[in-house]
This record gives structure tokens, C-alpha cells and sequence, in this order.
């Protein structure tokens, strides 16, 4: 039994966790495009200058309501505890691929639980001042000043959130066999106990040397 | 106008054609001479082929009440109380200003749906507009309008079609008073100063041109009998700037926010290409580990006190 893998996210999770990178990787391009010049040219994969513009905002508005779906599966095991604290002051160990004196962490580690909490406001900024700037439906409500400030508020939010995506995909890329947990699922026992101790340990909590009992997630 | 006289497009980063000199023109709207008959407002719906919606009266003289994709240039009236007691009855020609600094064409994001002319106007290419609304974010003086037929955005074109082939624009064309006038910018500024002259002459002492150095000077300028307080004319902006939540959101701030994601995907690699990727290790396994009784298949162990399960596989 000690090479049987553990489930580390359902079917649902996995589903839920793509259709959100599918659509950040959408309403992020097509963002850009109206980010900077520079960038123009992405607009058209979506249909040119103005289809960017009308479908923007509505892919925005299901990226964010299918994260609300990510947070409340997972803000639980987002909260920022000691050992955090004390895992963020290693994590220069961390990225150089050192273990020693890093604290073992649960089911996720500080810089992703930090990353979860910045997703989070960056994806409430982002729907709020989008709103303020959607010209087609709401900006009439609001005055001018407002909408200055969210526009600037929006592409600060949408560079933030980038950048976090960026760090994240790298991440994904660096700890080998955490695509494939998000990809089909599963993650082998050592995998677990190596890169989350005491997550590994709780979800094995409840299984004996001697039965073939199924681990849970 | 021929292409080589755009002077400025916008969302574009790299020169764009300069080896022409043109003369900057300007319209001059004087204030003091205006009668409020409107006649410009007909002009420019009449040259522009544009039918506004016949709209309500709203208890003013303002009529449409505001400018829009088929309004562009509207008489706004107030009535001011000076301090001595007297009313006046102020009447301005509102419309596009024509920035030499335009805050339209800066926030744009649509390579060319905003250009600047050599000799001063700021047009709207409808074709490449994509109806964001980021000119009105931009504009310090609220004219650009988006329509919500075509979803794109309208405003004054200082009769650029007119002008390139050397007419006077349509309102200044109509014009009973000669309250509008146009040529050159710096015919212009002689003519106001010589009305300014006159003006002070008859007891307004506060009389000037309006031609903000805010936005780099204006090719609409206005004469005003109390050029001090800019705002009493229908709130016209004492000191119009570009906003400076604009300034940040469209200066140099976006090209960093580039170099720094491009910067983050460039560390991402480099880490990857000098400390490596984590991989945990197929021996690791077998290490012995806290949680899980480990056995080892060349010892067998027989514990009576402990109920073997069915089926169990034997190592």
C-alpha cells in the first residue's frame, strides 16, 4: 500500500481550477491587448479591436464567478498561520531547492496561501472597477473622477494578478508532479511527504499498515 | 488631409511623420459677441449630416441638454450675478477644445483611432474605434460621446474635411455675429487681443483669452469677459489638465509593468535553468517515515497479538 497514490483534488476541483485558467488565459490576453500598444495585436484573437472590448468584460465576469467556486473549496486551507511566518522567513531556501530548517507545511505552503489571498483581491478589484469602466452597460452611473480611478485601479489589479499567474505557472513548472495533480488528480505518497508533511500525514491519519483502505484527500 | 499631416496617433510608440510644416489654425469663439441663436448648432448638424433626437425642454435655453454622438456643439447659457448685483447672461459654444495635448488621444488604446493633425486638429477615425470610452476617461473636458447605435465615439471635428481644402468650418460659416471666427493660431490671438483691448475698455477689466497652457495650448479658444473664473461659463475648467490618475495609468508606468512581466517570466527560466527543478526522488519512498509501518520483504514478522486481514498479500 505504500506506493499507492493520494487523491489530491476531485474531479470538480480539477474541473473548476481549469475552466478558471481557461479563462483568465482569455480575459488576460484580451486585457493586454488593451494594456499597452505594444500589445495590440492580441486583440485579434478575439475578432479585432472591438469584439476585444465587448468580450472582455464578460469573460472577466465568469473567470470571477467561477474563482468564487475555487475559494470556497479552498479558503479553509488558506489561512495564514505561525508556521507560515516562519516558512516565508526560509523561503530563500525554498527557491533554492534546500529543505533544511523549512518548516514542514500542510496542505498548502505559505507563498501559495499568499497567493490564493492576492487572486483573491486582485479578481474583487478587477470586478468592481470593470464594472465602474464597462461603458456599455454601467459607466453612465458613475462620475468621472471614479472612473479614472478605477481604470487606473483595473490595469494595476490586472498587472498584479498577471504577474501572480506567471509565478504560479512557474511554480507548477519548478515542483515537478504538481501539474499532473491538478492534470489527473493524484499525487504519489512521496510527492505528499516531501513537498506537504502535514497535510500528507493527516490524510494518512486514518490508514493502518495492514488494510488497503482508500486515502483521502 | 493627406496622411503625412498626422502629426499624432494614438496607442503608437514610434515617431510619426514630421517632415511637414503646416500652420497651426484656431477657431476663436468670442463670448461677448454670442447671441445664443443657435446657428452654429444647425451648421454642424446640417454639414455633419447629423439628426439628434428632439429632446425635452428642461426649464433652460440649453437645448439638446447635452452634447452627444449626433451633438457636437452645443450653446450652454448661464445666468451670472456679478458682485456689484448686475446679471449677465453668460453663452458658450461647447465642443471639442482641439488640445495641442490631447488627454483623448493619449488614453486610447486603438492605434489610430485618434489622430492629431499638423495644423492642430484632433480627429476621430470611427473605423478604428472600438467604443472603450477610454477618450472620455482621457478628455479634461467632457466631450467625446459614445453612441449606443455603433458603440463608437463622436465629437467635433473643427470641420477637418472643410478645412483641408480651405473653408472655414461650418459654424464659423454661419455665424451671424462674427462670435466665431477662424485662421491661423496666431491670427487668432491678434484678433482676441485686440477684443480684449476693447473689452477692458468698456469696464471688463478681467477680459482674456481662454487658451489653457494646461493641455498645451487649444485650437478652439474662447474670448471671456471674466477670464479669471473660467468656471462660470457652464463650468468651463479654470486649469484643465489631463487628470493625473490618467498621467499614471498611461505613462511610463505601463511600459514597466511590462518589462516587469516579461522580467518575471525571464527569472522564472533562469531559475529553472541554474537551480533546477524539484523532483522528488523515486528512493525517497522507501525511506522509513513516521506515519507508515514499513516492512521490509526479507524479514517476516508474525505479531499474534494482531489479526492478519483477509486477503492480505504476503511480501
Amino acid at each position: 500500500m505504500k506506493h499507492k497514490p493520494i487523491l489530491r483534488y476531485t474531479a470538480n476541483e480539477r474541473t473548476n481550477h481549469w475552466l478558471v485558467a481557461i479563462l483568465f488565459f482569455m480575459a488576460a490576453l484580451s486585457g493586454l491587448a488593451l494594456f499597452h500598444p505594444a500589445l495590440f495585436w492580441l486583440s485579434h484573437l478575439f475578432g479585432g479591436g472591438p469584439w476585444t472590448r465587448i468580450l472582455h468584460p464578460f469573460m472577466g465576469v465568469l473567470m470571477f464567478v467561477l474563482f468564487l467556486g475555487l475559494v470556497l473549496r479552498f479558503w479553509r486551507a488558506n489561512f495564514i498561520t505561525a508556521t507560515d511566518r516562519q516558512w516565508l522567513r526560509r523561503v530563500d531556501r525554498v527557491i533554492r531547492n534546500e529543505e533544511e530548517g523549512v518548516p514542514p507545511v500542510g496542505k498548502y505552503n505559505a507563498g501559495q496561501k499568499l497567493l490564493f489571498w492576492t487572486l483573491l483581491a486582485c479578481m474583487l478589484v478587477l470586478l468592481v472597477s470593470g464594472v465602474v469602466i464597462w461603458r456599455a452597460y454601467f459607466s453612465a452611473y458613475f462620475g468621472i473622477d471614479t472612473i479614472r480611478l478605477a481604470t487606473l485601479l483595473h490595469a494595476l489589479a490586472g498587472f498584479v494578478l498577471v504577474l501572480s499567474i506567471i509565478v504560479h505557472i512557474y511554480a507548477g513548472i519548478w515542483i515537478k508532479g504538481s501539474v499532473s495533480a491538478m492534470l489527473h488528480g493524484w499525487v504519489s505518497r512521496a510527492w505528499a511527504r516531501k513537498h506537504h508533511a502535514l497535510w500528507y500525514r493527516e490524510v494518512t491519519r486514518d490508514e493502518r499498515p495492514d488494510t488497503h483502505k482508500g486515502a483521502k484527500p | 488631409m493627406a496622411s503625412q499631416d498626422i502629426i499624432a496617433r494614438s496607442a503608437t510608440t514610434t515617431l510619426p511623420p514630421s517632415v511637414r510644416q503646416q500652420e497651426q489654425v484656431a477657431k476663436l469663439i468670442d463670448t461677448t459677441k454670442c447671441i445664443g441663436c443657435k446657428a452654429c448648432q444647425v451648421a454642424c448638424s446640417e454639414w455633419n449630416e447629423l439628426r439628434d433626437e428632439v429632446g425635452h425642454n428642461h426649464g433652460t435655453y440649453d437645448n439638446p441638454q447635452d452634447l452627444s454622438a449626433e451633438s457636437w456643439t452645443l450653446m450652454r447659457f448661464t445666468e451670472h450675478e456679478t458682485a456689484d448685483g448686475n446679471l449677465e447672461w453668460l453663452i458658450r459654444k461647447d465642443g471639442c477644445m482641439h488640445c495641442a495635448d490631447p488627454g483623448c488621444l493619449k488614453a486610447c488604446p486603438s492605434p489610430g483611432a485618434i489622430i492629431k493633425h499638423a495644423n492642430g486638429i484632433v480627429d476621430f477615425n470611427q473605423d478604428h474605434c472600438i467604443g472603450c470610452g477610454y477618450c472620455i476617461t482621457g478628455c479634461p473636458f467632457n466631450i467625446p460621446r459614445i453612441s449606443q447605435k455603433d458603440h463608437k465615439a463622436y465629437k467635433c471635428t473643427l470641420c477637418s474635411d472643410r478645412v483641408a481644402v480651405g473653408l472655414e468650418p461650418a459654424c464659423v460659416k454661419t455665424c451671424p455675429t462674427g462670435a466665431i471666427v477662424f485662421g491661423s493660431k496666431t491670427d487668432m490671438q491678434e484678433h482676441a487681443a485686440e477684443r480684449i483691448v476693447d473689452l477692458k475698455s468698456r469696464g471688463f477689466e478681467h477680459a482674456g483669452l481662454y487658451d489653457p497652457d494646461g493641455v498645451g495650448g487649444t485650437h478652439v479658444m474662447y474670448v471671456l469677459h471674466h477670464a479669471d473664473t473660467p468656471r462660470v461659463y457652464a463650468g468651463l475648467p479654470d486649469n484643465p489638465v489631463i487628470s493625473p490618475l490618467v498621467g499614471l495609468w498611461k505613462g511610463v508606468s505601463k511600459p514597466l509593468a511590462l518589462l516587469a512581466m516579461g522580467a518575471a517570466v525571464l527569472a522564472g527560466f533562469f531559475h529553472y535553468v541554474r537551480i533546477g527543478p524539484q523532483r522528488v526522488e523515486e528512493e525517497d519512498d522507501e525511506h522509513p517515515d513516521t506515519s507508515v509501518h514499513q516492512v521490509d520483504p526479507s524479514v517476516h514478522v508474525y505479531d499474534p497479538g494482531k489479526p492478519t486481514a483477509p486477503g492480505e498479500q504476503r511480501p
